[in-house]
């Protein structure tokens, strides 16, 4: 669906990536006066500090968790895994739907991707490192965990296994937040500058100064500036779909009956494509109406992103069906007992719950007007995130739950310091969004500019 | 300045710094002791002016190994553990005691009493502390095997709760200060002879305190001795009085029985002599397809057991209808006895037949809950069918003083209502709370005037006497005490009592004069041992661990079938009954603080920390029984927080006026119309890990109907429960974990325990297959042997350092024992085949867990060990979750206790001690491999089969666990698994199992039809 850049502003209002009636200066000025002429809204202190609260049961969280044990959390014998592992796959799901954006969108040259990749940026990073709290503190003993899974040099000669997923997961995901961290940074720079020249007080001024890192926007700039970030987009767009096999394959190499499947790479990163844009929907519908910035985030927008959300979400219903069909045609008992576990034993309401919203909810999308319904739109992109958050609940504790030997059968639920946690995460999550648009451009400026119907010049002369 | 040798050193000349600072002037700055000494190094140090690989850093070679040898140390200084090591102070012995040698453990052979009979030990000393409890292989109740009850003695003599100091009315005493006040109130005793003292006692086996009894008796006439004993076996004695007109001991060779048949005795799980008994039945039951006999046990029953579960054909009853059935089977074997029961006529007719067949090898036992008369008929059909001799002898009784316990308790009770006792004297129990509801002795002992407690903790008795004496432990004390067939065991020390206690002897003697233990008892073998070198004859005594020739002799007594055998009993009565039993666990209350005992999962049910009103499918559901899973925060009981696990609705249990309340547990082959309850909980001074678990059933407990009583009313109470349960499930949804088949079927295809299993071949692995140069250890588990009773558990508990987490962690699922027996269910749920498996680390040649450690903390030895490395471990807890077979525990809290002194002297210190949030598992007993391997190596020998013993092994009375060397064919665990019977759990999944099983053979009678 490779769209051509729209030159002609006479496009109908469900076509056109900027409304009509802007150039260069109306858009500057529209992104950057939310971070440095408007006074900071009310809504946005009420707003931050909710988050800012939030975020503070993280802490309690954790440092009680420090306190006693692993044991405050619901993991038990035999489901070793519970709130702790099913967020971390969740957080990381919700990161990949940055990267796809900035970088595979922009290979594919989708230019209707400029609007949004800089938050859907900041939300990868924002949300990846709400998973990295997981990994680290779900161990029993964190403080050794941090640098044992690292391999260094010792004098007992001794590795980390590479044989376990665990660890190429470590690799996967510190490269993954590295390389989305610097895309993000790089992308930031010619917006810092501007931010800096245009910045009245002297302390932004230096501070953007600093962090524009001595951008002129010379053409030299520009030419070393396209490489690197091409660059950067196509080191970061093997990562989208390497992170999540990686993390997929955490359960994949298991022999746990529910976990051992092969279709689970392909599966998990259509799940997590699926969940990222779903919260991206999410952070953007509200952004777009709170800062006026409609005319930037149009209905193409989102209905686009409507489509992918639909398109990955029929892939993950592929992938259920394929978990229960694969179950009957194994002719395994143990496969066939999960499965059948799942859809009417202890934890089938979500199970149900997890189809309702993975499956049912995005078929309505098929729908023009539902898709290009801002409330619903909203409204699914939640329940899809839910179902998301439910899918991993299931594969991880309904498979662990009741595994080989009946005599060890156990259940699970979570304990309020794994709610807390989760809260807590989801805390820290907005409290960096809302500082995040308060003090750095949630749109890219010069990207805008680029897709503005006098931009094309320019373009014309770029090829 | 001293270093280990061989590791060069700088020496400072100290004479040169002494040299040099003699001939200088005024102030002299140094910086170190090298330079004052001008040491060779420290005048190249200065003329070289930069470090030394500093000064090379232009060449090339030597920039290199500078580098590296840089990048190295910053790795190092960066990363390792920065945690200071605490001074520690190592005082040496002044006088070094006789053969300790610090890392090698005594062993000293004594007795741990349990109901008065020994049960012969030999214990781990490590330095003075007693550590560990195995049997005695000399002693006739062991032969080597424990059970869970001696296991977890070894938690009772560290209990931080035992009582630690003499008290009177609540006030710390001296023990001279007791002894004045006992000789002032003997002194009005003395004029009477005695008349206003009572001494109440447990059964006593001890010949030395019924000879200091009796001595004291002779001194005060008119005193008298009582015995009380909550689960005494008084049925049994009536009944021998009934058949034979006098009190004998039965004793049963079930080794030499074809058929057994079971009124309701648990004979394999409770009495003196169970851990015997499991031996001698377990023996029969090892077949191969070469030698396919086995013996055929029929267990009839009024609740459930160990026993019940390991039977060929069981049949539950209500207990009215044991004696009817037992009549029913004498008549069959043509005696003259009446009342016999029609029901079950081909049951009876077939086993009759059965038992006729064996010649003399067969044997009917009857339960000590059972009513005299059953005892009577026992003994009339072992005659009958010519047992006695064979599988059946007569003793005299092993008590020093057979009594009926329950009459004498109730004469005590009556005496001091009519307030004629003065003086009481309770040596050890506690009546208080086991004596049937009934009697009110808590009431009668107030209008006693001086009440002396004895005991090892200030209990429910202790709080109704003047007087509490700390008690020493059993294996505190010098004593003695006689084994089930009389043979004696002198009771040694391992340590001095801990809190000062003092043994019953101790206090007997101290009503004459004040004497220690040790000469008490061992006075009395001085003048019995005889023989020539009495010294020599003591010590022998003392290192065997039994008195050669003091096993009862066979009596030969013959049954009068009297009036008893022509009375019809009582009809069965109508409505539901109620059946008392002691914990399996906990016994009658008596280990009710001992956390392991608390935690061990029961045979069958798999309760912990709780008693439960044990009753049938069918019943439950007559009443609305549910029992439903419970999540965490859900609120219960009044608005507290209870965590998940499993909750089950609380039940009133009302007999006559007399009413307990506890949570139902529904029970497959439970009788119907009949509810089991256990005693011995609901302690309220039992100490922090007992009080207030479980309720007291002693409250149902009246002294007509001790055992079982009818006319009970069960209703819902509306409350629930929340009950810790290891193993909720019944059921192997069809799995072929468990693997049996019949006698008939296993005689005509010894394969058949294969089939419907798939073992990959061994090649199909990624990863290459690991070489074995030396040992490869592995393990075999005969499922036909082993009878569920525990004692491995506990004894894994022990050996390893296992922790107890408490009923709340349990409840999660939480807990930490290494090795567990599973328990399964086969069949109709109201008759079931009942199967146990103790399944532990499988240490598996393609472990899931090994694969999938990120850190590789759990990893494959070179002798095939799956091992674990604690410090290595970070707890991702990824190893559990890919361990098909769970076996895997966590430390999801502190769970071990590092703060109790006490606790710290019990710990096996060849184990490590596990710290939170790392992963531990069965281990194989590694410490006990290397110990053999170092005592081997020393000795210039190969390990010997069967020299190693892992601490399951070794306390399994069924001799169902045999661990050796897979890669010596000619070792005992090869051969067993090379028996068509051995098979491994989960084997389809390649994972290649080292522990394997031999199937389960149930030798059916083919005239019996099943289910």
């Amino acid at each position: 669906m490779a769209s051509p850049v729209p030159k002609d502003t006479h496009q109908t209002e469900h076509d056109r990536l900027i409304a009509p009636g802007h150039d260069f200066g109306t858009v500057t000025d529209t992104i950057s006066q939310i971070v440095l002429q408007r006074k900071t809204p009310l809504g946005w202190f009420i707003g931050f500090g909710i988050a800012f609260s939030l975020m503070q049961l993280l802490f309690v969280a954790t440092a009680f968790l420090l306190f006693k044990g692993i044991g405050v959390w619901g993991v038990t014998i035999p489901i070793g895994w519970g709130f702790d592992i099913i967020n971390f796959v969740w957080w990381i799901g919700i990161g990949h739907a940055g990267t796809l954006i900035s970088a595979i969108l922009l290979l594919l040259r989708q230019e209707w991707r400029t609007s949004i990749n800089r938050f859907a940026e900041a939300m990868t990073l924002f949300a990846v490192a709400c998973a990295a709290f997981y990994p680290i503190f779900h161990t029993g003993r964190p403080w050794v965990a941090v640098y044992w899974l690292m391999p260094y040099p010792n004098t007992m000669g001794l590795w980390p296994n590479f044989r376990s997923p665990l660890i190429w997961d470590v690799f996967a995901v510190s490269t993954y937040a590295t390389v989305s961290a610097m895309f993000w940074f790089v992308g930031l720079i010619p917006d810092l500058a501007t931010l800096r020249d245009r910045a009245k007080s002297k302390v932004w001024k230096v501070i953007y100064g600093m962090a524009a890192m001595g951008w002129r926007g010379s053409a030299r700039h520009w030419h070393n500036y396209e490489t690197i970030y091409l660059l950067l987009a196509g080191l970061a767009t093997p990562l989208v779909v390497s992170v999540h096999t990686i993390v997929s394959l955490d359960f994949a190499t298991g022999i746990v009956p529910g976990w051992h499947a092969t279709i689970f790479p392909p599966y998990f990163v259509a799940g997590a494509i699926y969940a990222g844009f779903a919260m991206v929907l999410t952070l953007a519908i509200p952004l777009r109406k709170f800062y006026g910035l409609e005319d930037f985030i149009t209905m193409k927008h989102l209905e686009n992103m409507a489509k992918i959300m639909m398109a990955t979400g029929l892939i993950v219903a592929y992938g259920y069906m394929m978990e229960a069909f694969m179950a009957w045609y194994s002719a395994n008992p143990y496969e066939l007992f999960m499965i059948k576990n799942r859809m009417t034993g202890p934890y089938a309401s979500s199970y149900w719950a997890l189809i309702l919203c993975n499956v049912v909810a995005p078929n309505f999308l098929w729908a023009k007007n539902l898709r290009t319904s801002v409330p619903f739109l909203f409204c699914i992109s939640l329940v899809v995130s839910v179902g998301m958050w439910l899918e991993r609940f299931v594969i991880i504790v309904t498979s662990l739950h009741r595994d080989f030997l009946p005599s060890s059968w156990g259940i699970y639920s979570g304990t309020r310091y794994d709610w807390a946690a989760f809260v807590g995460t989801l805390g820290l999550f907005v409290t960096l969004l809302f500082l995040f648009v308060r003090f750095l451009p949630a749109i890219s400026i010069f990207e805008m500019r680029t897709i503005l119907p006098g931009a094309a010049m320019g373009d014309e002369e770029g090829k | 300045m001293s270093a280990e040798p061989g590791v060069p050193v700088v020496r400072v000349d100290l004479s040169g710094v002494r040299r040099r600072l003699d001939g200088t002037q005024g102030r002299t700055f140094w910086k170190s002791l090298e330079e004052l000494a001008e040491t060779p190094g420290f005048l190249e140090f200065l003329h070289r002016e930069f470090p030394e690989q500093a000064s090379e850093f232009d060449d090339p070679a030597g920039r290199r190994e500078f580098l590296r040898v840089m990048g190295a140390s910053l790795a190092l200084a960066g990363l390792t553990a920065c945690t200071k090591q605490p001074t520690e102070t190592i005082v040496p012995y002044v006088k070094a005691p006789e053969n300790v040698i610090p890392g090698r453990p005594l062993f000293f052979a004594t007795a741990v009493t349990e109901g008065g009979y020994a049960k012969g030990v030999l214990v781990e000393s490590h330095m003075g502390r007693p550590t560990k409890i195995e049997g005695n292989p000399d002693h006739p109740a062991s032969l080597g095997a424990t059970d869970a009850v001696t296991q977890a003695a070894i938690l009772g003599l560290y209990d931080p709760d035992r009582s630690k100091t003499l008290t009177s009315y609540g006030e710390i005493r001296s023990w001279t200060t007791f002894v004045d006040t006992l000789r002032a109130a003997l002194g009005p005793q003395r004029i009477s002879k005695g008349a206003g003292l009572r001494i109440l006692t447990e059964t006593v086996t001890s010949p030395t305190l019924a000879q200091q009894i009796k001595d004291l008796l002779a001194d005060y006439p008119e005193a008298r001795w009582h015995q009380y004993e909550p689960a005494a076996r008084d049925n049994a004695r009536a009944g021998g009085i009934l058949a034979f007109g006098e009190a004998v001991e039965a004793r049963y060779s079930f080794a030499n029985a074809d058929v057994v048949l079971s009124l309701d005795a648990d004979f394999l799980g409770t009495g003196p002599g169970a851990v015997r008994y499991i031996r001698d039945f377990a023996s029969r039951r090892k077949i191969t397809s070469e030698r396919p006999e086995m013996n055929r046990l029929y267990v009839v029953e009024s609740s459930i057991s160990v026993t019940g579960a390991s039977a060929d054909h069981r049949l539950p009853v209500r207990p009215s209808q044991v004696e009817g059935f037992a009549r029913a089977v004498a008549a069959g074997l043509a005696l003259a006895v009446e009342g016999g029961t029609a029901d079950h006529a081909d049951l009876v007719a077939a086993l009759v037949k059965d038992l006729k067949r064996t010649d003399g090898r067969s044997v009917v036992v009857a339960g000590d809950a059972q009513p005299p008369a059953v005892h009577a008929l026992a003994h009339a059909m072992n005659e009958k069918l010519g047992a006695v001799g064979k599988t059946v002898a007569y003793t005299a009784p092993v008590e020093a003083e057979s009594v009926d316990r329950l009459a004498s308790l109730k004469a005590l009770v009556a005496d001091m209502l009519a307030a004629k006792v003065q003086v009481l004297v309770v040596l050890g129990g506690n009546p208080v709370f086991t004596a049937p509801a009934d009697f009110g002795i808590a009431y009668a002992m107030e209008k006693v005037a001086l009440r002396v407690h004895l005991g090892l903790y200030d209990d429910e008795t202790a709080e109704r006497c003047h007087w509490h004496i700390p008690e020493a432990h059993s294996l505190e004390t010098w004593s003695d005490a006689r084994a089930f067939d009389g043979t004696v065991t002198v009771m040694q020390p391992l340590i001095a009592p801990l809190y000062g206690g003092k043994s019953a002897h101790e206090v007997v003697a101290a009503f004459r004069a004040d004497r220690s233990g040790h000469d008490v008892v061992k006075d009395y073998w001085r003048a019995h041992l005889g023989g020539v070198d009495t010294e020599r004859t003591w010590q022998r005594v003392l290192h065997d661990g039994v008195v050669a020739g003091t096993s009862f002799p066979e009596k030969n007594v013959t049954v009068k079938l009297g009036e008893w055998a022509r009375v019809a009993p009582p009809p069965p009565a109508k409505g539901v009954e109620v059946v008392l039993r002691p914990d399996p666990s906990i016994g009658d209350g008596r280990y009710a603080n001992n956390g392991w005992l608390q935690e061990l999962p029961k045979p069958l049910t798999k309760l912990t920390w709780d008693n439960a009103v044990l009753m049938s499918p069918a019943m439950a559901k007559a009443l609305g029984i549910v029992t439903t899973t419970n999540y965490d925060g859900r609120l219960e009981n009044g608005g507290k927080r209870i965590s998940t696990g499993t909750i089950s609705d609380v039940v009133k249990v009302k007999v006559e006026s007399r009413t307990i309340e506890g949570p139902a547990w529904v029970v497959p082959g439970h009788p119907e119309g009949v509810v089991t309850v256990h005693l011995g909980f609901g302690r309220t001074r039992a100490g922090r890990v007992g009080n207030g678990v479980g309720f007291n059933a002693y409250a149902l407990r009246a002294s007509t109907a001790l055992w079982s009583a009818t006319g009970v009313e069960v209703t819902k109470s509306g409350a629930t429960h929340l009950v810790a349960c290891t193993q909720d499930h019944w059921s192997m949804e069809g799995r072929n974990l468990m693997r049996a088949a019949s006698l008939e079927e296993f005689e005509k295809n010894p394969e058949i325990v294969h089939e419907g299993g798939e073992e990959p071949p061994a090649e199909l692995s990624m990863y290459p297959r690991h070489k074995y140069e030396g040992h490869a250890w592995g393990m075999s588990i005969d499922l036909n042997s082993c009878v569920g009773c525990n004692a491995c558990v506990t004894a894994c508990q022990s050996e390893n350092n296992i922790p107890v987490v408490g009923r709340d962690q349990v409840g999660r699922g939480r807990e930490m024992q290494w090795i567990r027996v599973d328990r399964y269910y086969e069949g109709p749920p109201e008759a079931p085949e009942t199967y146990h498996q103790p399944v532990l680390c499988m240490h598996c040649e393609n472990a899931p867990c090994e694969v999938v450690c990120p850190v590789a903390a759990t990893v494959h030895s070179d002798e095939g060990l799956n091992e674990m490395v604690y410090n290595r471990c970070v707890g991702t807890r990824y190893c559990s979750n890919n361990c098909p077979y769970k076996v895997r525990r966590f430390n999801f809290y502190l769970y071990q206790d590092w703060e109790t002194p006490s606790l710290k002297l019990m710990r096996n210190p060849d184990v490590t001690v596990r710290s939170r949030g790392v992963m531990e598992k069965c281990t194989y007993c590694v410490q006990r491999i290397n110990e053999k391997r170092i005592d081997s190596k020393n000795e210039g020998r190969e390990i010997k089969d069967g020299e190693i013993k892992t601490a399951c092994q070794q306390a399994c009375p069924a001799e169902a666990i045999i661990f050796g060397d897979v890669n010596d064919p000619e070792s005992r665990v090869s051969k067993l698994k090379a028996t068509p019977r051995n098979y491994g759990l989960l084997a389809e999944l390649n994972t290649r199992p080292r522990t394997s099983y031999l199937a389960s053979v149930k030798n059916y009678n083919p005239e019996i039809r099943r289910g």
